[in-house]
Order: C-alpha cells, then sequence, then structure tokens
C-alpha cells in the first residue's frame, strides 16, 4: 500500500511543484519506489522543473481515458532511481479527471509504489479537490505572506470537510506545514511574518522551512530538481523536510540571519 | 531600529506584526463560516421573507447566527421591528 501524500496551498506560485519535485526525488533517493503525479491539467509543468519535458508521450488524462496503459505514461527519471512522473495533460477540458478515475489510477500505482506525491493545481476547482480527496498526508506550502496563509487555512478546512478520510470518518488526513521562500533578514526587520506567527495562525506541525533561496531558479532553468543541489540552503533544507516526513527528529535550519565572517564584512558582498 | 527608538513608549508595530494581527481576525472569522451548514444562506433568505410577509422590514435589519456548543446548536434570529 502506498501512502498518497498530496503537495498542496491554494494560492498559486508558493512553490507547490518545486516542493512535489525536491520531496519526491528526496523520497526516491532513500530508496522508497515514488511517483510524483501532475494534477495541473492543461497548464502541465511538473515535466519542465524534472527535466523530462521532451519525453512525454502518454499523460494522466490518457491513462483515465484507457486511451494507454500506466506503463506507457510514467515517466522514469533519468538521474534518481525509483523515482516516475505521471504528467498531466494539457487538454481545455476541465472535466477530464473523474473521481471514479483518478482512483483507478491511484489503486493501480498504489500495489507497485511506495509513495503517491500528488502536486495539486492553485485554487480550490476540481482539480485540486482531486488531488486532495485520496491523500493521506498532506504538506501545505504556504509563504510568510498574507494572501498565502489566509488561502493554506482554507484548504485545511477542505482537508478537514472534503477528502476521503473526512469523508468516510477515517482518521483525518496528516497535515503538515512547509513555509517556502522564508527570507530571515526581512523577519528580523519586522516586514516578513515568523514562522513563529504562521505556526501560530495555521496551528498545524511545521515540516521545513525552506529559504528564499537563487538555488531555486537555477534549479527550474536547468530542469533538476533542487535538492539535488547539496551545496545549497534550499537543497538541504529540502533534504531535512524529507528526513522528518520519515519520521526523524531534526531541528529547522536557516531561520537566522547567516553572520557575516570577518572578510565578509570587510570586503561586503552577500 | 535606530538607538533612539528603544527610549520611545508608544513604538508602531511593524509591516509583520500588522499581517499578524489581521491574518488572526480574518482567519478566526472564516474558520467560524465554515462550519455553519450550507442551508445557512437559503434559510436565512426565507426566514426573511415570512417576516416581510407580515411586517415591511429592511433586509439589513435581521441578523440570523448559529452557535454550536458541544452538545447543541443554537439558532438565533434577530429581528429589528421598525416603530
Amino acid at each position: 500500500m502506498a501512502k498518497i501524500i498530496v503537495v498542496t496551498s491554494g494560492k498559486g506560485g508558493v512553490g507547490k511543484t518545486t516542493t512535489s519535485a525536491a520531496i519526491g526525488t528526496g523520497l526516491a533517493l532513500n530508496g522508497f519506489k515514488t511517483v510524483v503525479i501532475d494534477f495541473d491539467v492543461g497548464l502541465r509543468n511538473l515535466d519542465l522543473i524534472m527535466g523530462c519535458e521532451r519525453r512525454v508521450v502518454y499523460d494522466f488524462v490518457n491513462v483515465i481515458k484507457e486511451e494507454a496503459t500506466l506503463n506507457q505514461a510514467l515517466i522514469k527519471d533519468k538521474r534518481t532511481d525509483n523515482l516516475f512522473i505521471l504528467p498531466a495533460s494539457q487538454t481545455r477540458d476541465k472535466d477530464a479527471l473523474t473521481q471514479e478515475g483518478v482512483e483507478k489510477v491511484l489503486d493501480e500505482l498504489s500495489e507497485t509504489f511506495d509513495y503517491i506525491i500528488c502536486d495539486s493545481p492553485a485554487g480550490i476547482e476540481k482539480g485540486a479537490q482531486m488531488a486532495l480527496y485520496f491523500a493521506d498526508v498532506a504538506i501545505v506550502t504556504t509563504n510568510p505572506e498574507v494572501s498565502s496563509v489566509r488561502d493554506s487555512d482554507r484548504i485545511l478546512g477542505i482537508l478537514q470537510s472534503k477528502s476521503r478520510r473526512a469523508e468516510n470518518g477515517d482518521s483525518p488526513v496528516e497535515e503538515h506545514l512547509l513555509l517556502t521562500r522564508y527570507n530571515p533578514t526581512r523577519v528580523e526587520d519586522g516586514e516578513m511574518l515568523s514562522v513563529a506567527d504562521v505556526e501560530d495562525i495555521l496551528a498545524i506541525p511545521l515540516l521545513g522551512v525552506i529559504p528564499e533561496s537563487e538555488a531555486v531558479l537555477k534549479a527550474s532553468n536547468a530542469g533538476v530538481p533542487v535538492i539535488l543541489d547539496t551545496e545549497a540552503d534550499a537543497g538541504q533544507a529540502y533534504d531535512d523536510a524529507v528526513q522528518r516526513l520519515l519520521g526523524k527528529e531534526l531541528e529547522h535550519r536557516f531561520l537566522q540571519v547567516p553572520k557575516k565572517g570577518f572578510f565578509q564584512r570587510i570586503l561586503g558582498g552577500r | 531600529m535606530s538607538f533612539f527608538d528603544y527610549f520611545r513608549s508608544n513604538k508602531k508595530p511593524t509591516s509583520a506584526e500588522l499581517a499578524k494581527e489581521r491574518l488572526q481576525i480574518i482567519v478566526a472569522h472564516e474558520r467560524g463560516k465554515r462550519t455553519n451548514p450550507d442551508y445557512l444562506p437559503k434559510m436565512q433568505q426565507e426566514i426573511i421573507d415570512v417576516i416581510k410577509k407580515y411586517v415591511s422590514i429592511d433586509q439589513d435589519k435581521v441578523s440570523v447566527q448559529l452557535d454550536s456548543n458541544e452538545d447543541c446548536s443554537v439558532l438565533e434570529v434577530n429581528v429589528t421591528l421598525p416603530d
């Protein structure tokens, strides 16, 4: 039985796809057979972030409509063993994802995979509802910014009332907060909500804090999940988050303004 | 923050503090609404329509509120009748 993880947020542009790619890769690196599914029908982007856009032949909707088998549609990652991608369709048909169709695909994947990561589209429409409906675990990706925090709270409400677990009266979806684009300098200056502020408002356990980092754009430029950039703070922060997801207890890093060394202070620079 | 700011008594809140305060208010408000059943707005409208049949009242002079405690829910309908 696979564990189904939804990466969701409500608001767009907060880093859902970046997070799905990074967490999926991280789980695969730890030896778990993992598939990342793009639920953003019509606006497929996971393939670009993971660098397999030229290898897409069939997609999620083809599988649901039985125009292709799952094995034909799954793309095996070239860099990381145990990692597969199921791309979204570029169709403009909004109703392409049906609950029965999604369930069938997830059930089939569940037989052979350890983790299924559902990369949710923004908003609270059908695609987002389908992405979270079957989840066992939710990673609520949030920026330290008012609209993102409010939308995350809204999504938490939906997880607690509209997910399969909620409808069946099972144990609730396990909720995790992932704070992304965090800038400790601005927090120190009182210009950005702190980790504690966001935790206070959303009141769910913190999975990780990803610092605002140049490495993220560089990684997406190259189509390499940022977790593979082991030198970068963001890559390391994602790796920590994966370890915590697997049950390890690690202290949160990158929350303080990095102290400048003696030479840096004299010579300037960042 | 400059050295003299430490001696000022009425410090202006930082923008992050402002953000947190605004969020706490709106999130609490929206969470309160979340537990309301879907039929509430329609029922509210129908109650108002019934009252209107007998008394001429303004729409905004009526408030309908549902409070849920542990074992019972209280539906409160507050109508301000004209003099």
